[in-house]
């Protein structure tokens, strides 16, 4: 070991604080780069080895009834590889313990068993048999959620035959990754959504579809297009009352694996530059401070015949091993992470094999970029360093030069007592050291904020949604539209307070090619239950005329108040109907569509109905209300709002629990990190000043008020841009988000920005007082004896 | 002692160096080692320029122990720096042996201070975080053909005291360290800057003890500046300077021993 060697290693020794604020720091910004790209990697890899193994289809397409002949035309299109019709019908499963039935698709499978294209994988049990009437697939996310093994039996309602399916196996498929329908809110709810799979002949028996198919699966082949095949097959559909054709991006499954890899990538870039650029910040100051105390010893080095380059590589060798081991600490923080946010994953996103890895490059990847960071934060420090004319480097600094700032020129400080204007001209005579603490420390804030920001948000939502405009306690739906007379009766039953009723039609919203699938929600105009609320919090009126559709949509849509849409109902005779945009709506929540119930009632035609009961009731007979209700032919299924409420704040409590303990504790190590190292440093520059000061008569308490106002003041500083940056950070992190399924208000609430402030402070506080208990401990002839 | 005469018979082993005693012969009518020509140095400090060096000629020869006398302010400093290869000068010739320094790159100077340059400091400029021998260690890890930290500090009669931090040493002991550091690689000019304007008489006594054996025993050229007249009666020439120029180079035929020397 060269004596150099030695002196790296000791004088780390001697600013280990220091040394190991920053690697923590580095260790953050690694370990949130190694946790959020070896996830990324991890899904990704899962994805595609899924997709391949499963032969997951490129394009998807729907039409009413189409002739099996109809595949082989489709077969003959350009780019096709191969084609998989089939058949998918919506199927209810009243299964016991759930308020209203599950629903769920039945879809087929081809007489061998073994389909071309989107093959399930058999987790339990074993392949539907050829042939047999009663057995079924059923998805692995139902199956878990309400305890069904092979063998078990299952009530489900066939095109309005209600029987019992024996369950023979439990699958996976790369269609329902994540389990949703495409229609459903934001979360996957694996109890209320069911996927089975039957044996194509029983289900066409069942659905008088022989010879026929509904859906088909498209693989492409290389380098096909995938835009103008769907055309094709959109033409070659439309005859049989094609839905039009999308590709894989737009299949719900695939979307949210898509969207959320999106979502990893975008948080995977943001999170490492923050840290990374506090890092770089740090080691500026802390590698400033070092040189600046070390001049005598670089001119020594000089002196001796040491070059600039072995001096240079010296002091950038003490950040080297700084970030040596704080990549060490972060690579083992990223796997561990990266590990737990996989199992989160692996709840939701459902694949074969979902294995964790991490790869050999997201490592490197990480470490170098944390080396370059510290290092352009170091080489500003270091080149100064060496440029130093060693004969020059000799002499004992020249006393720093004050002046007196604008503020103190303008009179303003004669209201302040010394230690403030100590305070306020060491702050104005380095303004760029103060700007950049400051940012730091506003970082700090800034990444609580983030970690919160969901929560307080959807708290905002669950109000905008569960307390302005769904405010009936029950919603009964019917198992057909019904005539009005029949919510009217509900209103007789006990407990009732007060009854309303809507009509909701499943519809596909279309406007020149773009589409989506989505319902309307016909509103009577005195609708007081059921109201369409706006984020800033407005009730929107239903127009009379036209539709009221949901920003969201419309940005989807590329239409306004104005332009027409062309509404195709999904359900009766299928009509199809130009319809105005009449108004939009700024909702949270999904792809919304409104009309009054009389002009949604002219759209369908034929006799007024509703589908859909609202009411209010006694929250003491809601129980025995909600029993009997279920017991009516005509009723579906009663859902009560605190139980959505419940379960939705559930879901989400699960995973934004995670994310914001570990973002707080970031936000903390933040600041913590600057208001640290920025005290030792002050303490450094200024202890000879202290010093005298405490000689002169000063007390402890006095000397304290000046170096830690300082640090007081930068904190205070940087709290409302820290609060600002939060927001703005937060609705970055959030605009990377699926925004059709909800969308995040742009809000931070009031007691996520004390939280943030508090922890801040806390953290402030905390580090004020090591320094402080060393500041006590000053050595006053020690350091009045010392040179430096 | 033993560790002396290791070292004496490894110097003149080393590189076929000729003999130290037989060069020391030479010294007056010797070759000079150090050359410098009209020197000048200008600074500029702010708004005005201090002249510190005023056209200095002057020569070091090979062994011999000079010392430079001055008050402070008189650019004696100055002057060790640029010989020293530190500094360079505004105008005027430097040469060491068959180098000119005068225009010369840094890297040159580097390699020059880190072959043959052995530097003294009035304030030992030790590096703190390191012990005695790790101090000395710095330069025999990058000298070529260096004597060994442990025998270096040996030679300063600081054997018993190579573990210890500079904090934990006195002012005299610093500066046998940094004798001990000057002269480990066996440098050809030893230049030392008011070795004992930090130290009181006795210890000062002391270390001038230390660099006249070492100007003996291993034969470096050695240069003492300072501004303390008596110390000059040791030295085999002495050179004085006031206001950047020189006012006289003597031989000093009374040398004396630093023990007799008195201040």
């Amino acid at each position: 070991m060269t004596a150099l060697f030695r002196k790296l290693l000791r004088d780390l020794l001697r600013m280990r604080g220091q040394a190991v604020t920053i690697a923590i720091v580095v260790a953050c910004g690694i370990g949130s780069f190694v946790t959020l790209r070896s996830a990324y990697r991890s899904l990704l890899g899962a994805r595609d080895t899924y997709y391949e193994s499963s032969r997951f289809g490129d394009v998807f397409a729907q039409a009413k009834r189409a002739p099996e002949s109809v595949a082989a035309r489709i077969e003959a299109v350009p780019g096709v590889a191969v084609v998989e019709t089939r058949l998918v019908e919506p199927v209810m499963i009243p299964i016991e313990g759930l308020a209203e039935p599950a629903t769920g698709r039945l879809v087929t499978l081809p007489a061998n068993g073994n389909p071309r294209l989107n093959a399930p994988y058999i987790r339990k049990g074993r392949m539907v048999e050829p042939g047999r009437p009663d057995e079924a697939l059923i998805l692995e996310t139902f199956a878990t959620a309400h305890h069904l093994e092979p063998g078990a039996k299952v009530p489900v309602v066939i095109n309005g035959v209600l029987r019992q399916i024996h369950v023979v196996g439990v699958a996976l498929s790369p269609e329902y990754v994540i389990a949703v329908s495409g229609a459903q809110g934001f979360a996957p709810d694996h109890l209320r959504f069911a996927v089975l799979w039957m044996d194509r002949d029983v289900v066409a028996a069942a659905f008088d579809l022989k010879g026929s198919f509904d859906d088909v699966s498209v693989r492409l082949q290389p380098g096909a297009r995938s835009a103008e095949v769907r055309d094709r097959i959109d033409a070659i559909l439309k005859p049989y009352g094609g839905y039009g054709a999308v590709d894989r991006s737009r299949q719900p499954s695939s979307f949210f694996v898509d969207s959320e890899l999106l979502q990893l990538e975008s948080y995977a870039t943001i999170a490492p530059a923050i840290f990374l650029g506090v890092a770089a910040f740090l080691v500026n100051v802390v590698l400033s401070r070092l040189v600046h105390l070390q001049r005598p010893q670089i001119a020594t080095l000089k002196a001796l015949g040491y070059n600039d380059r072995e001096i240079a590589v010296h002091y950038l060798s003490i950040v080297l091993v700084v970030v040596a081991a704080g990549s060490l600490l972060g690579v083992a923080l990223g796997a561990w992470l990266g590990r737990g946010m996989l199992g989160l994953y692996q709840r939701y996103y459902h694949f074969p094999r979902f294995d964790y890895r991490l790869d050999a490059d997201v490592v490197g990847v990480g470490v170098s970029v944390s080396v370059v960071a510290a290092m352009l934060g170091g080489l500003t420090v270091v080149w100064r360093a060496v440029r130093l004319p060693a004969a020059e480097a000799m002499k004992p600094d020249a006393p720093p030069t004050y002046r007196r700032s604008l503020l103190e020129r303008m009179g303003i400080t004669r209201l302040l007592g010394g230690s403030a204007l100590m305070v306020l001209r060491e702050m104005t005579r380095r303004p760029l050291r103060t700007l950049l603490s400051c940012t730091g420390i506003a970082f700090g804030v800034a990444v609580v904020v983030v970690g919160f920001y969901t929560r307080g948000a959807l708290d905002v939502i669950v109000d905008l949604q569960f307390e302005q405009a769904q405010r009936e306690d029950l919603t009964v739906s019917f198992v057909r539209p019904v005539d009005g007379r029949v919510s009217r009766e509900l209103a007789q039953l006990p407990g009732v307070l007060r009854v309303e009723s809507e009509r909701v039609v499943p519809v596909r919203v279309r406007k020149g090619p773009r589409f989506r699938e989505t319902t309307i929600t016909g509103l009577s105009r005195d609708a007081d239950l059921r109201r369409i609320v706006e984020w800033p919090r407005r009730i929107v009126e239903v127009p009379e005329e036209g539709v009221l559709l949901s920003a969201a949509l419309a940005r989807v849509l590329d239409v306004g108040v104005g332009d027409s849409v062309v509404v195709e109902v999904l359900e009766g005779d299928r009509r199809s109907r130009e319809v105005r945009v009449a108004a939009l709506a700024n909702e949270m929540f999904g792809l919304g569509v409104y009309m009054s119930l009389p002009s949604l009632q002219g759209l369908l035609g034929g006799a007024p109905a509703v589908s859909v009961a609202l009411l209010t009731v006694d929250a003491r007979s809601e129980p025995q209300l909600d029993a009997r209700l279920k017991r009516l032919p005509v009723v579906a299924g009663v859902a009560r709002r605190r139980e959505i409420i419940a379960q939705f704040e559930r879901q989400s409590a699960e995973s934004m629990n995670v994310t914001s303990v570990i973002l707080t504790i970031f936000g903390c190590v933040i600041a913590v990190a600057v208001v640290y190292n920025n005290a030792r440093i002050a303490l450094s520059m200024r202890g000879r000043d202290l010093a005298s000061l405490r000689v002169l008569g000063f007390t402890r308490q006095e000397i304290s008020s000046v170096l830690l106002g300082e640090l007081g003041a930068h904190v205070a500083l940087a709290l409302v841009p820290g609060m600002y940056l939060g927001k703005l950070l937060a609705s970055t992190m959030m605009s990377a988000t699926d925004q059709e399924t909800y969308r995040m208000p742009a809000v931070v609430t009031p007691d996520v920005y004390a939280l943030a402030v508090g922890v801040t402070i806390a953290a402030a506080v905390a580090s004020a007082f090591v320094v402080r208990r060393q500041l006590d401990h000053l050595d006053l002839v020690g350091v009045l004896k010392a040179r430096e | 002692m033993v560790v002396e005469e290791k070292v004496r018979r490894s110097l003149r082993g080393a590189q076929g160096r000729p003999d130290v005693t037989t060069e020391r012969a030479a010294i007056g009518g010797g070759e000079a080692v150090l050359f410098a020509r009209g020197l000048t140095k200008v600074y500029r400090m702010g708004e005005v320029d201090v002249v510190a060096l005023r056209g200095i000629d002057v020569e070091l020869f090979r062994g011999e122990f000079v010392v430079l006398l001055g008050a402070s302010g008189s650019g004696k400093s100055t002057l060790l720096n640029i010989l020293g290869g530190l500094d360079v000068p505004t105008s005027g010739e430097v040469r060491y042996c068959d180098h000119d320094l005068s225009a010369a790159a840094e890297s040159t100077l580097t390699r020059y201070r880190r072959e043959h340059v052995g530097f003294v400091f009035q304030f030992y400029n030790l590096i703190p975080s390191l012990t005695a021998r790790e101090n000395v260690a710095l330069v025999t890890d990058i000298a070529e053909a260096p004597i060994a930290p442990e025998d270096a500090l040996s030679l300063v009669g600081l054997a018993e005291r190579m573990d210890h931090f500079p904090s934990e040493l006195s002012g005299g002991e610093q500066q046998r360290v940094a004798i001990a550091r000057a002269i480990a690689k066996r440098p050809d000019l030893v230049l030392c800057d008011e070795p004992t304007g930090a130290l009181d008489y006795r210890t000062g006594q002391i270390v001038l003890e230390v660099l006249s054996r070492v100007n003996r025993e291993l034969g470096a050229t050695t240069a003492v500046i300072t501004h303390n007249a008596p110390i000059a009666q040791m030295a085999d020439r002495i050179i004085e300077m006031s206001d950047g120029r020189i006012r006289s180079v003597r031989e000093n035929a009374a040398k004396l021993s630093p023990a007799d020397l008195r201040w």
